[in-house]
């Protein structure tokens, strides 16, 4: 792979067997490793076309652990990359060769569960399911759901602002966390939010949520618990075009309804899907929606004559409702299956995220196309289209040589034709180091050199998670100082990767 | 004497804020001014005022996102969007009547600076949950844009968000993106009488964590619900809002009222009675027309804010009563002393800040906010420099210094 990481900083790496000594002080017993062999599981995260070893794994236990390693670090000037569950779609917790992996595995317990004020305390190792499981007894879940919820935890939720199918009703991770308290790169603990709504001062939660562990190291999470709605009941609706599809969405939410999630895929994520797990979906559309109701049974049966209603309206060629859970469930294992699916056509795929106004969904299909018979990749599409978030799944073979970086330039392109029509570069994964020399795409240096002093405040030397999300590494004093005039790139010295 | 500029494009938001950032004059940053009266009292030397800067740039019903600059009166929006049956979730707080001024005035940009929700803000998140983008200019006068216009999108910190809430002390906003929603199509209001604090907190938990979806619950002391509502004269309010498709909120008013029995009877307040409930709840109208007394808006638990109410009212007078499920508590103190040691000391225990909402100049002249802890205030103070290293925008008006 030709990712730039930063430069190893050579005086960190003659330090190593000091520094293990050292960490191993603060985090006694088993939560440091070093021997090259035990530390591969943590080469990589979700992205494993990106690997290396790390300078050192640490794995705290406490608070004050966290402080203390952080707090060593800052000193030193060692570089520090947070790791939750490692299932990170956009490389955010790829390892650095002189930086210290903080795994944060161990703390994996629930602190508290208070339904009378509907939140959870819990440390940032539970894993996302984890947190519904424990409270779904009585009646209630936590409701973002990403696709990896059995193994993500909500402090890589914390960190990359995580979605999932039912977003445009009920958030993202940011709308559904009321407190966290963290550490900074100084080793000082602070708490920011709590059983509470709303900021008292500057709503710091605000960017710590979905900052890739750039800002701090997240130890402790309150989390919004919801009432499990009485029902969910499902419809599956194919359409001749996907402009007929997008025409159905558009007119769903004209109509005042908000469903709980609203799926497409286009005809090659159908026949994939069908294939893999055979619920009978039509083979003979070129879009299939999933739209899901919940709520109470009345609400349900109403909206769900609304939607079919409006589904005929838009030319819809198939229509099915659930009658049971169990074909719910059915109408969704083919949606939750598309990506093994799509898995089992080709050797190797790439899984963009970006999100677009849903009003773009017939150009931009088109235009994938077109790229799709330049690049000879075949792609196929999910769509979160409740929200607009585009999941163009790029077909290759990484034993053919070049695929891989034809793959890669597929997806860029599809990227920037997102961010030409209004969207953006990612929905859901975060920038980590994969759309990372994008951003220039969607932000000038303007808006970038905000960002990044933003980060300089919560972690002046750049320390925490570099070379993830901004393409250019500036030093703070610099940024400080920062003019943009006349279209004139500042510091055009200064590494860009 | 305050020198007015009146801003009416980006353009010349950027030169005026570049002008005084060259020189290191201060800035007060307004739209309509409704809410001047919030904050710590500003000396500056330049007023900006935004009212000018106007106008819807872009409204997508079907996609649910309205774009407008920061002066674009909030009436012309939600104006705008009732014509779609659309609204904006978080139910704005009209903050006229309690100061005296005049209602249904005011800007976007001055709602988004202030984060002030409504009764909604319960099921439908606040302000800040509903921003997906903005164009701004912060105290170095750069132009920088963040967020986007679609509902998801994680690409880069989400300035959007942090931004709602900051009073204008790091960045003047040029313009906002919002994500709409629908009107709901009907809604119903179900009341139950004579509840003491404690037992109007289980009562509005027990309605929360069911699943009949209520978007408002409130509780009001009788003395303040006699001045405000048709209420029997002697006894406390409770009351919780159902909104929805007519099917739906029919069959969720069967489930909360066996929910709710067991704290007592249950009465209907009809669509009209329920929309002057909740706006008399949102704009805190039964502390209108009280003069400068000074008042608080209190977020806590849930649990601990009809408690806290009433023990506010025992130790210092005040006159309190409960939005949020019990989570916000607005407390009306008897006369224009804040007693702001007092009232923090009483909410320390439960957790939660509380703003000084409405006092008299030399009462904010103090702490309005809630004062941080040593590291986060450091660390506020460095958000600050990173966004108006000169300190020139609203300075103070969070904290002093800054």
């Amino acid at each position: 792979m030709s990712l730039r990481l930063p430069a190893a900083d050579e005086s960190v790496l003659a330090r190593r067997a000091q520094i293990i000594a050292d960490l191993s002080a603060i985090v006694p017993g088993e939560g440091v490793i070093s021997r090259e062999r035990e530390m591969k599981p943590y080469d990589s995260d979700g992205v494993t076309a990106y690997k290396q070893l790390p300078l050192v794994v640490v794995l705290p236990q406490t608070t004050e652990q966290v402080s203390r390693v952080l707090k060593y670090c800052h000193a030193g000037g060692i570089r520090v990359v947070p790791r939750g569950a490692g299932t990170s779609l956009s490389g955010g917790a790829l390892p650095l060769q002189d930086g210290v992996l903080l795994g944060m595995g161990k703390f994996n317990k629930i602190l508290d569960i208070d339904y009378a004020n509907r939140c959870a305390v819990v440390q940032p190792g539970v894993t996302n399911l984890g947190i519904t499981r424990a409270v779904e007894h009585e009646g209630f879940y936590y409701a973002p759901d990403p696709s990896s919820q059995i193994a993500c935890t909500i402090g890589g939720n914390v960190g990359e602002n995580s979605g999932g199918v039912h977003t445009l009703k009920y958030g993202l991770t940011t709308n559904n966390v009321l407190g966290v308290e963290m550490v900074l790169i100084t080793g000082e603990v602070i708490r920011l939010g709590g059983r509470h709504l709303d900021a008292g001062g500057l709503d710091l939660l605000a960017a710590v949520i979905g900052s890739e562990g750039l800002l701090g190291v997240v130890t402790e999470v309150t989390v919004r618990l919801l009432k499990k709605p009485d029902v969910a009941r499902a419809v599956l609706v194919g359409f001749p075009t996907s402009e007929d599809a997008g025409d159905c969405v558009a007119k769903i939410i004209a109509a005042g309804i908000i469903p709980a999630g609203i799926e497409m895929m286009d005809r090659d994520a159908i026949a994939a899907a069908e294939a893999f797990v055979k619920v009978g979906y039509p083979l003979d559309v070129e879009a299939l929606l999933i739209v899901e109701l919940d709520g109470p049974e009345a609400e349900c049966a109403h909206l769900l004559e609304e939607v079919s209603r409006i589904a005929a309206a838009c030319n819809s060629s198939t229509l099915r409702v659930s009658r049971t859970e169990e074909e719910r469930l059915g109408f969704w294992a083919g949606r939750k299956a598309a990506f093994p699916a799509v898995g089992r056509l080709s050797p190797d795929y790439l899984c963009m995220d970006g999100t677009i106004p849903r009003k773009q969904l017939p150009l931009v299909l088109t235009r994938m196309r077109e790229l799709s018979a330049r690049y000879g990749l075949r792609v196929a599409n999910v769509f979160h289209a409740g929200d607009g978030n585009l999941h163009p799944l790029i077909l290759y073979d990484a034993n053919q040589p070049g695929e891989m970086d034809k793959a890669e330039a597929f997806g860029a392109d599809i990227l920037r034709l997102c961010v030409q029509v209004g969207g953006v570069l990612t929905g859901e994964h975060g920038v980590g180091v994969e759309k990372r020399d994008l951003m220039p795409e969607m932000f000038d240096e303007t808006d970038l050199a905000h960002q990044q002093r933003l980060k300089c405040a919560f972690d002046d030397q750049g320390l925490l998670n570099p070379g993830k999300v901004f393409p250019t590494l500036h030093r703070c004093a610099e940024l400080g100082r920062m003019h943009v005039s006349g279209g004139q790139v500042p510091f055009p010295d200064l590494p860009r990767f | 004497m305050t020198e007015q500029v009146r801003i009416s494009d980006e353009a010349e938001l950027v030169a005026a804020v570049a002008a005084a950032a060259a020189d290191g004059t201060r800035l007060s940053i307004a739209g309509r001014g409704t809410k001047q009266g919030i904050g710590r009292p500003l000396e500056v030397a330049r007023a900006l005022d935004l009212s000018a800067l106007s106008g819807v740039t872009l409204y997508e019903p079907e996609e649910l996102v309205l774009t407008a600059r920061a002066g674009t009166p909030l009436a012309e929006i939600t104006a705008l969007l009732a014509q779609n049956r659309q609204m904006l979730a978080f139910e704005p707080m009209d903050t006229g009547p309690l100061f005296g001024a005049t209602s249904g005035d005011g800007t976007l940009g001055g709602l988004f600076a202030c984060n002030l929700s409504g009764p909604r803000r319960l099921s439908h998140g606040a302000v800040r949950d509903h921003a997906l983008g903005i164009r701004a200019v912060s105290g170095r006068g750069e132009v920088f844009k963040s967020g986007g216009r679609v509902m998801k999108n994680v690409t880069g910190y989400d300035l959007p968000r942090m931004l709602a809430g900051s009073f204008g002390t790091l960045a003047v906003m040029s313009e906002i993106t919002l994500k709409v929603l629908p009107v709901p199509e009907t809604e119903e209001t179900l009341v139950v009488f004579g509840l003491d604090p404690s037992a109007a907190a289980r009562a509005m938990s027990a309605a929360m964590g069911s699943s009949c979806e209520v978007s408002g619950a409130a509780t009001l002391p009788a003395e303040i619900a006699r001045r405000r509502t048709e209420a029997p004269s002697d006894v406390s309010v409770t009351a919780f809002r159902l909104e929805g498709f007519a099917p739906s909120v029919r069959a969720r008013r069967a489930m909360l009222v066996s929910v709710l029995m067991p704290f007592g009877a249950v009465e209907v307040l009809e669509e009209g009675a329920s929309r002057g409930f909740w706006t008399m709840v949102r704009d805190a109208l039964p502390f209108a027309g009280t003069g400068a007394r000074a008042l608080w808006r209190i977020s806590t638990a849930p649990m601990a804010g009809p408690v806290l109410g009433r023990a506010l009212s025992e130790a210092l007078g005040a006159e309190a009563f409960c939005d949020w499920a019990g989570g916000l508590v607005w407390a009306l103190m008897p006369d224009e002393a804040a007693r702001a040691a007092d009232v923090r000391a009483a909410l320390a225990p439960h957790g939660g800040h509380a703003t000084l909402l409405r006092a008299t100049q030399a009462e904010r002249a103090g702490a309005v906010f809630q004062p941080l802890e040593a590291s986060l205030a450091a660390l506020t103070a460095r958000v600050k420099a990173s966004f108006d290293p000169r300190a020139i925008l609203n300075p103070g008006r969070m904290y002093a210094g800054l």
